[in-house]
């Protein structure tokens, strides 16, 4: 259309300066219609040159639209679809990385070295190799200790490769779950068991009515040893649940001052005369990105620690607060014995116990912080335990908050 | 490289390549690291030699990397940010050696081992040695991120690495104390978990210059806690 009216635009004006030629020269009339003549001729030449034109434009276009292609994914759409992490590799430089890379390894993946993306001596063996040959190898501790990964590497032209990584670590954690629960609870449950035993085998050989008090004092110790028992597999049981989720960051919004306070609540009613505790919540606080009962079992174990080994007429202060760095904060501190130092790198293992007679007493499972500590590291929290002896112990826990959006900080009221 | 591109594009890729190999070097020493913990917990004399011969690839790389950041200076005369990575390269990639050596040095001790498997001591080294792992990881990570603030993280896990070895030191010392046939394995126990202690200190240093090579400025030294021996020195 454009092109026509140009066409036009350019004809008018040789026309128009070939009569204005004419005219100029009006006193001579050769002069008039050899003016008139270059006017018109001009207007064909131009003409002429612009169909022409027109013409070869006209056939470049059609050559280069073909019939209109079905709207087909783009190539990053597909890799971006797929789950495990891709890298297309040029050489030693990873040139683009679909979504899932970008999670696993890291923003910077992009542009950079191959090495720098993916920093294992035996990926390294596979992709430095000479003549850029394929092949698979397991890399075990790629991004965090516990993580299996195999890599596998696809030629796709001559220095081109496709890098994918497939994720292996939850049959590996099932595997490791199985050897470590046969490991701790045979030995964590023979020991009330065998009390368990012995007190059955006295009462069998007790005899008539005169030994009723002591087979109620008795009775009443196998009900504690067994309850320990139940206690220990309970926890025994959670903490294999939550590192079996250990690598899947939970993302409900969870308002931890509601909670602390709800726990509070509980703990009061079930550890009678507990007025020990005092809450200091933050108000306006945003909600966390949690996941809400083993938030619950984080504070019931936080709280219950402090109540336990705290001194018994001194206050448990419970504080949820913000942190800078878009954490909440909350800190457990109670006032009493503390911990000698060289027990507090320990703490959070399995069945370590600072005293294990006074544990036992209070009916601990030697399994309460290694749960909190799993907890914190599913959340992609930090865990902080101070304590200076005959003042108190302090657990710090930082949790990420959610994003602030409208919709969770109702959540969080 | 990744936020800024030269014009001399050549200057990118010798960059790059530099890095690249430093974090290799850092891969193979973090390998070794668990290497050779896994060698002492399961007295695996084999994969203890394995990693002592491993070691020699870290040597060699520290070399190559020094060879190629002399060279990229000579030859391009760095600037500025370019200027500090090279030299955080260079430096990071020493650091890197000596925790290479380090856990060469653990892998060799474990023949001389065998007795105290088993021992409470024994027990305590593999969590140590994940907590000076986690805390390598972290330091390389964020050299390949040149990330700033997980700098100052690696920093501050510092402290718990101290505290596993002050602990350990306790542990170890009693153990001396009621085994005193045990004085030799102990006292190599007492090294390794010296070590360890040195690749968490070193582990930080790394965490320095990618903060320095990331922001131009060096990092506050983080502040000591009480220091163990002092208060041992006044009881005694």
């Amino acid at each position: 259309m454009e092109r026509i009216g140009l066409t036009a635009v350019t004809g008018a004006l040789a026309l128009a300066s070939g009569l204005a030629l004419a005219f100029a020269g009006a006193a001579d009339p050769l002069v008039v219609v050899a003016g008139m003549l270059a006017g018109i001729g001009l207007t064909l030449l131009l003409w002429t040159a612009r169909m022409w034109a027109d013409e070869g434009t006209g056939q470049t276009e059609a050559a280069a639209t073909p019939p209109p292609p079905p709207p087909g994914p783009r190539v990053e759409d597909v890799l971006g679809a797929v789950d495990d992490p891709l890298l297309l590799v040029e050489g030693r430089q990873v040139i683009r990385a679909n979504a899932a890379a970008i999670a696993a390894l890291g923003e910077h993946v992009v542009d950079d070295d191959v090495r720098l993306a993916i920093r294992h001596p035996a990926a390294t063996d596979l992709l430095t190799r000479e003549g850029h040959a394929g092949g698979s190898v397991e890399l075990i501790g790629l991004g965090d200790a516990d993580r299996v990964w195999t890599l596998s590497v696809l030629p796709l032209g001559e220095t081109t490769r496709l890098v994918r990584l497939s994720d292996h670590s939850a049959t590996r954690a099932t595997e490791r779950m199985r050897v470590d629960f046969v490991a701790n609870a045979s030995h964590e449950l023979r020991t009330p068991l065998a009390s368990l035993i012995g007190f059955i085998e006295t009462l069998e050989d007790a005899n008539g009515p005169d030994d009723a008090t002591i087979r109620a004092r008795f009775l009443g110790i196998m009900a504690g040893e067994a309850r320990r028992m139940q206690r220990l597999v309970d926890d025994l049981i959670s903490l294999s649940r939550i590192e079996a989720d250990k690598h899947r960051a939970p993302a409900d919004a969870v308002p931890l001052g509601t909670l602390a306070r709800e726990t509070a609540d509980t703990l009061r009613g079930s550890r009678g005369g507990a007025t020990r505790i005092e809450l200091a919540i933050e108000e306006g606080l945003p909600p966390v990105s949690g996941d809400r009962a083993q938030l619950s079992q984080l504070l019931h174990n936080l709280v219950g620690n402090a109540l336990k080994y705290g001194d018994l007429a001194k206050p448990v202060r419970v504080a949820v607060a913000r942190d800078g760095s878009g954490m909440v904060r909350l800190t457990v501190a109670d006032q009493g014995d503390g911990i000698p130092a060289q027990h507090l790198p320990r703490l959070t293992e399995r069945f370590y116990r600072v005293d294990p007679g006074r544990s036992r007493a209070v009916g601990g499972t030697g399994l309460g912080l290694a749960i909190v500590k799993h907890i914190v590291e599913r959340h992609r929290g930090r865990l902080d335990i101070a304590s200076t002896p005959g003042v108190g112990t302090t657990v710090t826990v930082l949790l990420p908050a959610l994003a602030e959006t409208p919709s969770a900080a109702v959540a969080a009221e | 490289m990744a936020t800024t591109g030269h014009t001399v594009k050549a200057f990118d890729s010798d960059l790059g390549q530099i890095r690249g190999l430093v974090s290799e070097m850092g891969g193979r020493a973090e390998a070794a690291i668990s290497a050779s913990i896994e060698a002492l917990a399961r007295l695996d004399l084999e994969s203890a030699a394995k990693v002592v011969e491993e070691d020699r690839k870290i040597d060699a790389l520290e070399a190559e990397v020094e060879r190629q950041v002399i060279r990229l200076i000579a030859l391009r005369a760095p600037m500025a940010d370019d200027l500090r990575d090279a030299v955080a390269a260079l430096k990071i990639s020493g650091v890197i050696e000596r925790i290479g050596d380090y856990a060469k040095n653990i892998a060799k001790r474990v023949p001389l081992l065998a007795e105290l498997r088993n021992s409470e001591p024994m027990a305590i080294l593999p969590a140590m040695a994940r907590s000076v792992s986690d805390m390598v990881r972290g330091a390389l990570d964020a050299y390949a991120a040149r990330d700033a603030t997980a700098a100052v993280m690696v920093q501050e896990a510092d402290r718990h690495v101290d505290d596993f070895y002050n602990s350990l030191f306790r542990t170890l010392l009693t153990y001396m104390m009621e085994n005193p046939t045990s004085i030799t394995p102990s006292a190599h126990l007492l090294f390794i978990a010296k070590n360890l202690e040195r690749i968490g200190d070193h582990a930080t240093n790394i965490a320095e210059m990618v903060f320095f090579a990331a922001t131009g400025e060096q990092l506050v030294d983080r502040p000591r806690g009480p220091d163990p021996f002092a208060a041992m020195a006044e009881k005694a």
